[in-house]
């Protein structure tokens, strides 16, 4: 009877797990199908104003890529301080603040970097994207440094501090370095998130059928522009939208990986 | 002479009432092996770590007492009077600290043992050479690694490692070194390797030792304290204390009675 029971379980879990992958196989099996159908290389070399993405790849990159510059260091320095310097009720109370922060839906932060950045300078921009994303990333970061750090060794400080070194001297020496590929992987998986992200953008940076790089203005999005393209009428902006969705899967995809890679290589 | 000399001296942990150390008197002479016995929570390595402050790590910590460092110019000062920055770096450097499990940085073999030189002050890069030779040679580890400096000391099994980092406190020419159970992390070879070491070395540093193992500390110490439950029991030469200890409890711990 009991040899029963345990079967019927492990069929339901086996059950479950298959119906998960069957869905996430389905989702990726069309992509790909839609996606590779719709696909060329001159996507890469046209912007969207005659047919092609180009814009809208460099635009979401340069998007990310500035929300890194600020979010990285922000993040990085607010969890050295909860881990190495903060004690007691102030590190909590910044640990949990980032928590929630990680948990905000993306939309609500769309809307608030609305408020406070695109209306009062008067129009979407894409510092304004950038800040969105930098918000998005910012938690991420925080909770990666600040776990990767408790895991470095007490005894590793102390052996820093026992030689006389000063304590920021043995946390930019020897902590980081020694929670660095911990870190790393998580930064990079925030980037992938945050290059996915289509809501804090979509009244922040908006998007634009040219090809930019002024800051001050409405920005070119891949993600924005997806979902513009796909209520489009027109047939031919549905395919560019499979095509667009494609070429940021993989782009995601890539990313993701190498932060695996990055982890398996170093343990 | 003792280098270091420790005269009543109380510590309490913070938020603990009642103090960890009481009233401890206890001289570390030069160049001698100093090994601090005793059953686990006797505050034998609070003890051992308030020597170089360390428990200053941590925020709290209440010190009573004298403890006196003498330097090469016998000058004596008061080790738990120091304050500024400068001079907990200049304590550190005098007094140098091996861990029980072994602590390598993470980078390469010859960045470790320079990095308590470079935090020194040493720049030239050719002085830099001389003294990680110097080093690694004094601690029985150059032969192993001279062909591979540059590479990761993460890669060292973990006798060399903690040779490795007596080594590294060695570099920076120290008058004392601590040790805090070196060998229980190590294999009996390692151990073995690292115990003649630690003999090596007290022609040039005084050396206190905490350690579990007793068969450890008759064979390596000149002095040896007991403690118990905060108190020094008795202080005296190792022979005295293992083949005629004058206090009951000494005896009883020593011959296995209780620990």
């Amino acid at each position: 009877m009991r040899l029963f029971i345990n079967k019927i379980f492990l069929g339901l879990s086996v059950l479950s797990a298959l119906i998960g992958l069957a869905f996430l196989s389905w989702i990726l099996i069309t992509l790909f199908v839609k996606g590779l159908g719709s696909f060329h290389f001159s996507l890469f070399l046209n912007d969207l104003i005659d047919g092609g993405l180009r814009n809208l790849i460099v635009g979401q990159m340069i998007l990310a890529g500035l929300a890194s510059v600020i979010g990285i260091p922000l993040g990085m320095a607010a969890g050295i301080y909860i881990q190495e310097y903060g004690r007691g009720k102030y590190a909590n109370l910044i640990r949990d603040l980032s928590d929630i922060m990680m948990s905000a839906p993306s939309i609500v932060i769309g809307a608030f970097v609305y408020a406070v950045v695109v209306v009062p300078s008067g129009g979407t921009s894409g510092f304004a994207g950038a800040i969105a994303l930098a918000i998005m990333m910012i938690p991420v970061v925080i909770n990666t440094t600040d776990n990767m750090l408790s895991l470095v060794p007490r005894e590793l400080r102390e052996a820093g501090i026992a030689l006389g070194a000063s304590k920021y001297k043995v946390i930019i020496d020897i902590v980081i370095k020694a929670a660095k590929v911990g870190i790393m992987t998580g930064i990079l998986l925030a980037f992938a998130r945050i290059i996915g992200e289509t809501a804090p953008l979509l009244f922040t940076s908006e998007t634009s059928n040219y090809f930019s790089l002024d800051l001050t203005e409405s920005f070119p999005s891949l993600t924005v522009s997806i979902y513009d393209l796909a209520n489009d009428p027109e047939a031919s902006s549905r395919d560019l939208a499979w095509a667009a969705s494609f070429i940021l899967t993989v782009l995601v995809l890539i990313i993701n990986l190498s932060g695996r890679f990055i982890t398996r290589n170093k343990k | 002479m003792p280098v270091l000399n420790i005269k009543k001296f109380s510590f309490t942990y913070p938020g603990v009432e009642h103090p960890s150390l009481k009233n401890i008197d206890l001289p570390i002479y030069r160049n001698k092996i100093t090994a601090l016995i005793g059953p686990s929570g006797c505050g034998k390595s609070t003890l051992l770590r308030s020597m170089n402050r360390i428990h200053d790590l941590y925020p709290g910590n209440k010190y009573e007492g004298k403890i006196e460092f003498r330097d090469v110019d016998e000058k004596i000062s008061n080790i738990l009077e120091i304050k500024k920055e400068n001079e907990f770096i200049e304590l550190r450097q005098n007094i140098g600290m091996i861990f029980q499990k072994p602590t390598p940085f993470p980078m390469s073999i010859f960045d470790n043992v320079a990095y308590g030189l470079k935090i020194a002050g040493v720049k030239n890069k050719a002085e830099l050479r001389d003294r990680v030779e110097i080093a690694l040679k004094g601690s029985a580890l150059w032969n192993e690694v001279s062909d591979r400096l540059d590479k990761s000391a993460m890669g060292l099994s973990g006798g060399q490692q903690q040779r490795l980092c007596i080594a590294r406190a060695v570099a920076v020419k120290p008058a004392v070194l601590l040790f805090d159970e070196p060998t229980s992390a190590l294999d009996p070879i390692s151990t073995g390797a690292i115990e003649e070491l630690i003999v090596e070395l007290k022609k040039d540093v005084s050396i206190a030792i905490v350690t579990h193992n007793m068969q450890q500390a008759s064979r390596i110490s000149d002095y040896t304290a007991f403690m118990y439950l905060g108190d020094l029991v008795e202080y005296d030469k190792t022979e005295n204390i293992f083949l005629n200890p004058k206090e009951k409890k000494t005896e009883d711990y020593i011959t296995g009675r209780f620990g």
